[in-house]
């Protein structure tokens, strides 16, 4: 059930330094948004205001609006928790749970969240590995850990874990920045199939990758380094790649700067 | 005219060299040369030589090294001989108190004497045992583990995980100070609390409590250190996934850091094993069996060892007892260190491919 997300007028703060200001844009459900920037314009920050993970950071605070369909993340008596199962998400460095095999990484969410019987959980591990292309490859290795698989195997060990709990949208913070070209290809073709189901949300360095796998894409800008970030623009990304309606855009895909 | 270059050559890469066995003749030498000079000066105490011999180990390595493979190779050379003999220093009084133990102590270390008391035994006869001894010392060190431990832990993972501001500044200072406490005054503090003010009577429980003040500063640092190690990556990724702080916790930080915390709370029981003064001044000492750890005084290790010395005059039965227990104390610490090791590496995040 992928969700749209809709902010407006949001900024993030560390402390008391602003780190992003008045950001709003449109995320539609069923596609892929990227988020491309120089490094330190707050796209990180920005997409962990997403599933309320930026409060995690000390001193980390949000101002403004984020609705998922309709309802406001940051309302009144809304738990932090219960946002994070609905926006689900996959770090820069693949993550897995050291102490824990495979089988039980994809579980990990299930099983830190409820009770689920045996063949339950069995059906829900194997649905999300394959979701993840990564069933084939681990089927026979299910009890061992997970930190032993590749780098490229952990990151789809990762999103197969991030799925496992059914969220409505996937956001994903320079998913490929630590994989070879190989595993690269591999999460790519990954992200063309989970936007089927969810909406994406992609943060990448990488210009043809956010061309390949994005529907729509959003430029960030910050004017000087401890200025806040701000969203330059967002449009499709054929557009955005062609024909940007702003001129720093144009000059930071053409490579003249950033 | 250039064949002259076939002959072969000295590369400006390759030194002259000393051969491997060097370091050893040196020492050989250095040692001879050591004894010869106490002998000739009429020096008694071997611990003379054996410095002789190792200032003369530093000197001539570095002076046949600069000699034959230049300055910057016998810099090296005194650097790597100085970190042996600091070795030696500190390895020879080490082995040599475990060697006299073990001689002294396997005299009458023997089924027996672990499974009897002194209870029917007079100080100067042979015969009896430490099973009072290790049964008071035993509970009082569980005791004061059971208290400790999640005192400690709870701590260490409120200042890691929670801890902001005053409170945890605070703690963090308390847990400092607390670091610094001498045993002796941990125990006159339960003293007074509890004997002097509530008006109990000495029993191993007293002493536990002594003992964990002096523990739960060693598990909270300890503790500490290894949920420090936690990559945060492994929190956010599970808090991610929509998992409540204290479930991530318990099932991603704890999990992880669980061999790193046992270790820690291993060597603290060491630690506090061998601690006498507490347990002079609240659990005293009885040459009878008493299981209660909450009534009545109890034996523990280092008092039977203190007593026995004390009442031998040096030799004799008793004598022989005080080195047996103190074998068993030393034994039973190793043990818990290598528990400690290997529960280290088995709990360790896994790898394997
Ligand atoms: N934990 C933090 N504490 C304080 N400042 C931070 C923290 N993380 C990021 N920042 C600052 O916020 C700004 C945006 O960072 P980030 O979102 O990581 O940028 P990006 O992901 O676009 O490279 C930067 O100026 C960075 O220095
Ligand atoms: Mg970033």
């Amino acid at each position: 059930m992928a969700k749209r997300i809709d902010v407006s007028g949001l900024n993030a703060y560390y402390g008391s330094f602003l780190a992003i200001e008045d950001i709003s844009m449109t995320v539609e459900p069923r596609s892929v948004t990227a988020f491309i920037g120089p490094s330190g314009c707050g796209k990180s920050t920005f997409l962990r205001t997403l599933n309320r993970m930026h409060e995690v950071t000390p001193g980390g605070r949000v101002e403004g609006k984020v609705m998922l369909d309709d309802e406001n993340l940051y309302g009144a008596g809304i738990d932090p928790v219960s946002v994070r199962r609905e926006v689900g998400m996959v770090f820069q460095r693949p993550n897995p749970f050291p102490t824990m095999s495979v089988y039980d990484n994809v579980a990990a969410g299930l099983r830190l969240n409820g009770k689920y019987k045996k063949s339950e959980l069995d059906d829900i591990v194997e649905k999300s590995l394959r979701g993840a292309n990564l069933w084939n490859e681990v089927k026979d290795r299910l009890n061992k850990p997970g930190s032993g698989l590749s780098g490229g195997q952990q990151q789809r060990l990762c999103i197969a874990r991030a799925i496992a709990v059914e969220p409505n949208v996937l956001l994903m913070d320079e998913p490929c920045s630590a994989l070879d070209p190989i595993s690269t290809l591999a999460i790519e073709d990954l992200i063309g199939e989970l936007k089927e189901r969810f909406t994406i949300v992609i943060v990448t360095h990488n210009m043809q990758q956010a061309a390949r796998v994005s529907d729509r894409t959003a430029f960030f800008n910050l004017a000087a380094v401890g200025q806040p970030g701000k969203l330059i623009e967002i449009d499709d990304t054929e557009r955005i790649f062609s024909n940007p309606s702003v001129q720093a855009t144009e000059d930071y895909i053409s490579g003249r700067f950033g | 005219m250039s064949h002259a270059t076939l002959s072969p050559r000295r590369s400006s890469l390759r030194g002259a060299t000393l051969p491997k066995w060097f370091a050893w003749a040196v020492a050989a030498g250095s040692v001879a040369a050591g004894l010869g000079i106490s002998a000739a000066a009429g020096l008694e105490s071997s611990i003379q030589w054996a410095l002789i011999a190792a200032v003369l180990f530093v000197l001539g390595s570095y002076a046949v090294s600069a000699k034959v493979e230049g300055r910057r190779q016998a810099k090296d050379r005194t650097a790597t001989s100085l970190v042996w003999v600091a070795f030696l220093l500190a390895v020879v009084p080490l082995a040599s108190l475990m060697w006299e133990t073990v001689k002294r102590g396997v005299k009458v270390l023997d089924g027996y004497f672990l499974t009897h008391s002194m209870g029917v035994v007079a100080d100067t006869e042979p015969g009896g045992g430490i099973y009072h001894a290790i049964l008071g010392t035993l509970e009082q060190v569980g005791l004061a583990t059971v208290i400790s431990v999640p005192v400690g832990v709870l701590t260490a993972i409120y200042l890691v995980e929670y801890g902001r501001g005053r409170l945890a500044k605070a703690v963090t200072f308390f847990v400092d100070v607390m670091t610094g406490i001498p045993s002796i005054v941990a125990g006159l503090f339960i003293l007074s609390v509890w004997v002097l003010m509530l008006d109990m009577g000495p029993s191993g429980f007293a002493g536990s409590m002594a003992l964990s003040i002096l523990m739960i500063p060693v598990v909270v640092r300890s503790t500490e250190e290894m949920l420090k190690l936690v990559p945060n990556e492994l929190r956010e990724a599970s808090l991610a996934l929509g998992v409540p702080k204290w479930r991530t916790i318990l099932k991603v930080v704890l999990p992880t850091s669980i061999g790193g915390i046992t270790t820690g709370v291993m060597l603290a029981i060491a630690r506090i094993t061998g601690e006498t003064a507490p347990v002079l001044l609240l659990v005293w000492v009885t040459n009878f069996i008493n299981a209660n750890p909450f009534q009545d005084p109890q034996a523990s290790l280092p008092m039977y060892i203190y007593l026995q010395y004390q009442n031998s005059g040096g030799y004799g039965a008793a004598y022989d007892r005080a080195w047996a227990a103190a074998l068993t104390l030393i034994a039973f610490i190793m043990i818990l260190n290598m528990v400690a090791r290997g529960i280290a590496r088995w709990k360790a995040p896994k790898t394997g491919r």
